[in-house]
């Protein structure tokens, strides 16, 4: 019996919440980036869920757009971290607080 | 045997996920990470789409996760991060957020698409092919697209990582004096 | 020629915007410049006058129509000028003296520093009182009105930084402007009136108005000439107007000010004369006002001061003969005063010249010898102002006297008391400034010739404008303006025994200074001792300024301060204060979300997510 599309579904919001938990509690810039990354790859399942419940390849072209630009976003955002780090010897993201009043 | 797989697999995935949160060394944060993403792999494939199940395990949890380690590496392994919150009331905002998240979801879930078995129409013909084909042809111009944000993105790291140079010395006065002279020296 | 009249408003004009515009180039040629405009307009107001006479004398009546300028529903306000014999003399007048007083002005402001810009508001000054005296409609009439008020103001004060001219400058304009107010009213009732402000609309209708109405508009356009005529109530102004250069109070005495109210009474007659009530008011405040400036004159001790007074009585006059219904006289003697007190303000200044600025008469005397012609000059000038004979004050000071008796036996009276006040008061200014001896260190001398020759050119006007009007009925010039007959001689005395008193209360008046201040039977310094009170209370022009000082000023500077101090600061600034105080709370409380921490902002997103997929939910 193929499992139903809600599984994924289901198990998809799960891992995307926990990505989401990551994010607020993790102050580790690296870990934050990784649980971004976990969220990415939440909504990429519930994606691939979708184009299956719906019979077209749509969802994982879709997916695979993602995965790209995921690819981009990881490049571009640790190069980020390395710079900030270089200039602030930390990897702390509540130590970046200029931007207040 | 569909099934089983799944709830074989699924607790695997999500556990990995939540011991993710937990790990102060970053480099096991990152291996729970590569572990969550072969898990979702598996899921790819029991969804039918195996090309996206190779991408995922060569680009994410080959190239990207690499790249994680690389950076993990370079900004020392010893670093250890202290899990003590300091922003007041950040934790149980997060958590009880994230609940009502998921409960959303869930409800999203059963009024939309509900949690009943339902026969899937399986994807005509090959899943590589299929997915190659409307690519290349419906979006073969976002395609197009990506390829320059990669470049973009490329050109991005490399400036934004760049050790930026010493300022240049100032030029030796012999090198000034091969400059066009603008007054005449009374 | 007649249609070229645009030319005589627009020539001063014209100067006046050259020499704003570039007066720092124009610097040597200015007073050359503003003279050359100012007679080139005289000029042409003579050709007019040649066109005019050309006319069968029924339709010497020309307007002409510039342009349209305020077309707003029923109010049609053209720029149209009116050529007619009472707009000529007024034009002919005010140029002809206006370029003398310019050429004397090149010579008495030289080397100012701001010699250009005198030039350029006296420019502007003339143009205003051509555009005052041409207008064909009230609206034009203001432009004109407001105009000289403004110059005024720039000229009076044109040395600023005395501070007494900074003030003289401000009360004339002010002074003025509570006048011009109750004239702006006037000129709205007109309106609501007739629907319309051209005079030809106007006066034609002006016969069959209420007298109500008629007294309404006639009063409120006499506040207006009140005001800028310096008469009672509102004269105050004009003795400290003396803080200006001395040819700008020539120039304002003798054309182109405190005329226009008396050009306004005579322009508006038709008005008038529908209301007995106002015309009366006119006489009144004419006798009157040439009583209380005379007596006052006799109070000061300064030259410049007593010429301002003697302009306020003959003023006075003027209305007074406009209120009895003999307009074509007050306007000869409007000339003819034009002639005599430029005369005595220039020869003034010739004093003033010499004697480093000084006017106040007890620290002058004996001038005399040493500048002879001068003298004579101020002589012919007051001998004209005091309406001794053959001088052309004479003749027309005479037949305002005439008049007055056909108007009213009081009015005669009071007006003959003031003409012996202008004999004893010109007759002390010129004994105690040229006769006896010298009580000054300065070494006067005559001026340069550019000065003089226009005190010449006035001083002949002065003795041969008498030749104008040698009496009401057949004076060329009363002929000419063709204003309606005075009253008719009422039984008594005939007009030759009327003069033969006038003149002999005029030398009365003139032998009497002579006694007091010159042949040394009486000792005038004592006499100013004793009578110290007396002498204060007519210095001071019978308190009337100290009244509204006390009453008027004081009460408004009160009012101003509670609505500045505790109004504006306090209520005002304290409800636009506190409402800021209460933002910049609500700021300071709210930029603490602002913590610039990422994560505090990612549970914010999330907050918002989940808020956002509530919602959704909700909907489905």
């Amino acid at each position: 019996m193929r499992t139903p599309i809600a599984y994924f579904l289901l198990l998809s919001a799960v891992l995307f919440t926990i990505g989401t938990v990551g994010v607020l509690v993790r102050r580790n810039a690296l870990v934050i980036f990784m649980s971004i990354e976990l969220q990415l790859n939440a909504v990429n399942l519930s994606l691939i869920a979708f184009s299956r419940h719906l019979g077209q390849v749509d969802g994982q072209v879709l997916a695979f757009f993602s995965m790209v630009v995921a690819a981009a976003e990881v490049v571009v955002g640790l190069a980020i971290i390395v710079s900030i780090f270089r200039r602030r010897v930390s990897a702390n993201v509540d130590d970046v607080n200029l931007l207040r009043w | 045997m569909d099934l089983l797989v799944f709830w074989l697999v699924a607790p695997v995935s999500a556990g990995a996920g939540v011991l993710m949160l937990f790990q102060r060394n970053a480099v096991h944060a990152a291996l729970l990470l590569i572990l969550n993403q072969f898990t979702l792999a598996v899921f790819f494939v029991l969804l039918d789409a195996h090309f996206l199940a190779a991408v995922q395990v060569i680009v994410y949890a080959g190239a990207i996760m690499v790249l994680f380690l690389f950076v993990i590496m370079f900004l020392g392994v010893d670093r250890r991060e202290a899990l003590v919150e300091t922003i007041r009331g950040q934790r149980p905002l997060a958590i009880g957020l994230a609940a009502l998240l998921v409960a959303e979801v869930v409800a999203a879930v059963r009024l939309g698409v509900g949690t009943a078995g339902v026969a899937l129409t399986p994807v005509q013909g090959d899943n590589v092919e299929a997915v190659a084909r409307t690519l290349f042809t419906r979006y073969v111009f976002p395609f197009e697209v990506t390829s320059i944000l990669l470049i973009v993105a490329a050109i991005a790291a490399i400036v934004l990582a760049r050790r930026r140079e010493p300022p240049a010395a100032p030029v030796p006065v012999a090198m000034r004096a091969a400059e066009p002279q603008r007054e005449p020296v009374t | 020629m007649i249609d070229q009249i645009w030319l005589v408003p627009a020539l001063p004009l014209g100067g006046a915007v050259a020499l704003l515009v570039a007066g720092r180039r124009l610097r040597g040629v200015a007073g050359g410049l503003a003279s050359l405009t100012v007679g080139l307009s005289f000029v042409v107001g003579l050709l007019i006058l040649r066109d005019l006479l050309a006319l069968p004398a029924e339709s010497r009546e020309v307007t002409r129509t510039l342009f349209d300028w305020i077309a707003v529903g029923a109010l049609r306000a053209p720029v149209e000028l009116r050529v007619d014999p009472l707009s000529l003399v007024m034009v002919l007048t005010v140029t002809g003296v206006g370029f003398l007083i310019h050429v004397y002005s090149m010579e008495y402001l030289h080397g100012d520093p701001r010699y250009p810009r005198y030039f350029a508001y006296l420019n502007l000054f003339v143009a205003a009182m051509l555009t005052l005296v041409l207008a064909n409609n009230f609206v034009l009439l203001y432009v004109g009105w407001e105009g000289v008020g403004l110059c005024s103001y720039l000229l009076i004060a044109f040395w600023f930084e005395r501070k007494a001219a900074a003030d003289a400058g401000k009360k004339a304009f002010i002074v003025t402007r509570i006048g011009d107010t109750a004239m702006l009213l006037g000129i709205f009732l007109i309106f609501s009136t007739f629907g319309s402000v051209r005079f030809d609309d106007v006066f034609g209708a002006a016969g069959g108005l209420a007298p109500a109405t008629a007294t309404a508009i006639s009063l409120l356009l006499l506040g207006g000439a009140v005001g800028k005529s310096a008469q009672l109530p509102l004269h105050t102004w004009l003795p400290d107007a003396m803080e200006g250069p001395t040819p700008v109070s020539a120039l304002i005495h003798a054309a182109t000010m405190v005329t226009a109210g008396v050009y306004l009474v005579v322009r508006a007659a038709p008005i008038f004369e529908a209301s007995p009530v106002a015309l009366g008011v006119v006489a009144v405040v004419g006798v009157v006002t040439a009583l209380y400036a005379g007596l006052s004159a006799i109070g000061q001790d300064d030259l410049k001061r007593v010429l301002a007074y003697s302009t306020i009585s003959q003023i006075g006059y003027m209305f007074l003969a406009a209120g009895v219904g003999a307009y074509a006289v007050a306007i000869f003697h409007l000339v003819a005063h034009a002639f005599f007190k430029a005369l005595l303000f220039l020869t003034a200044g010739n004093v003033s010249h010499a004697t480093d600025g000084e006017m106040n008469m007890m620290r002058l005397g004996g001038l005399a010898p040493r500048m002879p012609r001068t003298t004579a000059f101020f002589a012919v000038g007051a001998l004209a102002l005091a309406g001794i004979p053959i001088f052309a004050g004479f003749f027309s000071k005479d037949q305002i006297l005439a008049a007055a008796y056909a108007g009213g036996f009081v009015l005669w009276l009071v007006g003959l008391i003031a003409v012996g006040l202008t004999g004893f008061y010109i007759a002390r200014a010129f004994f105690l400034t040229f006769a006896g001896r010298p009580r000054h260190q300065a070494h006067p001398h005559e001026p340069p010739p550019l000065m003089n020759i226009p005190v010449l050119l006035l001083g002949v006007g002065t003795v041969a404008g008498g030749l104008l009007g040698l009496s009401a009925e057949t004076g060329t010039i009363h002929g000419f303006l063709e204003l309606g007959e005075a009253g008719h001689a009422r039984g008594g005395l005939s007009e030759l025994w009327l003069g033969v008193i006038a003149t002999g209360v005029a030398v009365a008046g003139l032998a009497l200074g002579w006694r007091v201040y010159i042949s040394g039977r009486v000792d005038w310094q004592a006499l100013r001792e004793r009578y110290v009170a007396l002498r204060r209370a007519l210095a001071r022009g019978l308190y009337v300024d100290d009244v509204y000082g006390r009453f008027v000023v004081l009460p408004a500077k009160a009012t101003s301060a509670f609505s500045a101090f505790v109004v504006d600061q306090r209520v005002i600034d304290g409800a636009v204060n506190g409402l800021g105080r209460v933002f910049a709370g609500l700021a300071r409380a709210g930029r603490r979300v602002q913590t610039g921490l990422v994560r505090s902002y990612a549970v914010a997103y999330l907050l918002g997510a989940v808020i956002v997929l509530l919602v959704v939910l909700g909907r489905t």
